[in-house]
């Protein structure tokens, strides 16, 4: 127990000491554009760990593995998003890359502004934006507190975990922006690597005599658990949830942040050949997942979470699982650094927009927004209760729908126009909430079809509703 | 998409998008993997092959 406390602290602590470090690089007075997207000056390895580092969240390294343990088979819709989001990711990037940076935004909310000529469109996606980010940062704090309270064995309760945590973050955040948390991801993803990889491959032959033993035993014990089922996460589901998790993929506002750090538009091709080889760590998530299956059996609805925390601890000593619980508190600080900074700076260039002749130099009010920012997501995170997935889906869906716009605004000649797309992101946006919050259904829609149109992802008909409202109102 | 050999990254989008009704199946395991994820994994594999050819081509042919 002590070994694996010590190794969370170091951990910890290293982190904070990088960005110490980036801080004292990046020297005296630092602009929001240095802050918050490092300059514009990163290459192909730093804007691969940035983008790297906003995938790996906490729900990959814990909810990839409960999903494997408690659905099986549809969980390797995880595996196959990716890597049809980094085909697109190969015309997508550069195309947002080449306008933003000619526009020089720092947002995703002041893109759209530009893009449309419109700052009250550009208000609308700050507002969506916000919305969707802070249950994306509120369920990074509630995987760290389960992360460290497992893994320190109880010593440290999630709550205080969550407490350390956020204030870690804030203190890095705060201190040297974007480029400490390029330099956490590097620390964090060697951490994963081999913690993912190693158990991934020891378990599985520790536990069961290999990999192909381990899905025989699992094909005989539970003979559905390795295909798609007829209905409910049937091949339509699949096909639609991976389509529409792609169009959300790179819709998150902190994304835009990491892509216009890069220095030129060949970055994002050569990671496009990179990154679908780094989604395969998956695949060893999905491992230990299964392995866990066999071994800790009995984990039933949020507790599937637990299942690789709880292999590991079954399985290994206090060292592993120290290592192990520290690769988990840094896929919970990097996404969350990301996601604080990127909510502070689209409010403070709303708050105080970049004028003419004068120095655009809102870095201390974002940076002041930080600890605030992160009281909120705090207070959420105490007294949200078990609604969170509900939640995460949510906002998924809801950046989904600033898709259609994005798009248009690489076609000039599509005529689209701000009222066209603000009344289809509303509509959209209108949409998800009624399947969601309501729980309308598309059975519910489509009463008496088949299970091929029923089991459709309902956001394709909120994402169906936009693109018509967008298109028949720009027409007007 | 104007150059022919940029349709190649069609190829794995589709076999992934359609993973389901072409591969829904537990045998033949692959590497001891269900046919299914087998599948996918491949083609993630060839995801990352399929980009670095067209990135290839597309700093030859700008």
């Amino acid at each position: 127990m002590i070994i694996s406390l010590g190794i969370l602290s170091a951990t910890l602590l290293i982190a904070l000491l990088l960005s110490v470090r980036g801080a004292r690089s990046a020297g005296g007075t630092v602009s929001l554009e240095q802050w918050s997207v490092g300059s514009r000056g990163f290459g192909t390895i730093f804007v691969f760990m940035l983008l790297a580092g906003e995938i790996y969240t906490t729900f990959t390294f814990l909810g990839g593995s409960g999903w494997a343990y408690g659905r099986g088979a549809p969980a390797f819709y995880i595996i196959g998003y990716g890597a049809v989001a980094y085909i697109m990711s190969y015309w997508l990037l550069p195309a947002i890359w080449k306008r933003g940076t000619a526009w020089k935004v720092l947002s995703q909310s002041e893109y759209f502004t530009r893009a449309y000529g419109s700052p009250a469109l550009g208000n609308l996606v700050a507002a969506v934006s916000i919305a969707a980010l802070m249950p994306y940062l509120v369920l990074q704090l509630k995987g760290l507190g389960i992360i460290v309270s497992e893994s320190s064995y109880g010593a440290i309760s999630a709550n205080d975990a969550i407490w350390i945590g956020t204030t870690a973050t804030v203190i890095y955040v705060v201190l040297s922006g974007v480029k400490g948390s390029a330099m956490t991801a590097a620390l964090k993803d060697v951490m994963v690597l081999l913690c993912v990889l190693g158990l991934g491959i020891v378990l599985p032959y520790t536990l069961h005599g290999g990999i192909g033993p381990m899905f025989a035993r699992i094909a005989a014990e539970r003979p559905d658990f390795l295909t798609l089922p007829a209905r409910g996460m049937s091949p339509s589901w699949f096909a639609s949830t991976v389509l529409l998790t792609v169009l959300g993929f790179y819709m998150w506002p902190h994304t835009f942040g990491s892509v216009f750090t890069a220095r030129d538009a060949s970055v994002f091709r050569r990671n496009a050949a990179l990154m679908p080889l780094y989604q395969l760590v998956l695949l060893f998530v999905f491992f230990i997942g299964f392995a866990a299956l066999l071994s800790v059996p009995g984990l039933k609805g949020a507790d599937v979470d637990l299942a690789l925390l709880r292999v590991t601890r079954d399985t290994f000593g206090p060292w592993i699982v120290g290592l192990v619980g520290a690769a988990g508190l840094l896929t919970a600080l990097v996404p969350g650094s990301l996601i604080l900074m990127s909510i502070a700076t689209t409010l403070a260039r709303i708050v105080r927009p970049p004028r003419e002749g004068q120095p655009a130099d809102s870095a201390t009010f974002a940076r002041l927004l930080v600890p605030l920012l992160a009281a909120i997501a705090l207070f959420f995170t105490f007294r949200g209760g078990s609604t969170l997935v509900t939640l995460l889906l949510m906002a998924y869906s809801m950046v989904t729908q600033l898709f259609p716009a994005l798009f248009a605004s690489f076609f000039p000649n599509a005529r689209i126009t701000a009222g066209g797309a603000i009344a289809g992101i509303v509509v959209g946006e209108a949409a998800v909430a009624v399947t969601t919050l309501g729980g309308v259904s598309m059975a519910s829609i489509f009463p008496g079809w088949s299970h091929g149109v029923t089991d459709i992802n309902a956001g394709f008909l909120a994402l169906v509703l936009n693109v018509v409202t967008m298109v028949l109102v720009s027409r007007l | 998409m104007t150059k022919p050999y940029r349709l190649l990254a069609l190829v794995p989008a589709v076999a992934i998008l359609g993973a389901p009704w072409f591969a829904n199946r537990v045998e033949p395991r692959i590497l001891g993997m269900p046919f299914l994820l087998g599948w996918i994994v491949f083609w993630v594999l060839m995801t990352s092959v399929v980009m670095a050819i067209i990135g290839a081509l597309d700093v030859r042919d700008p």
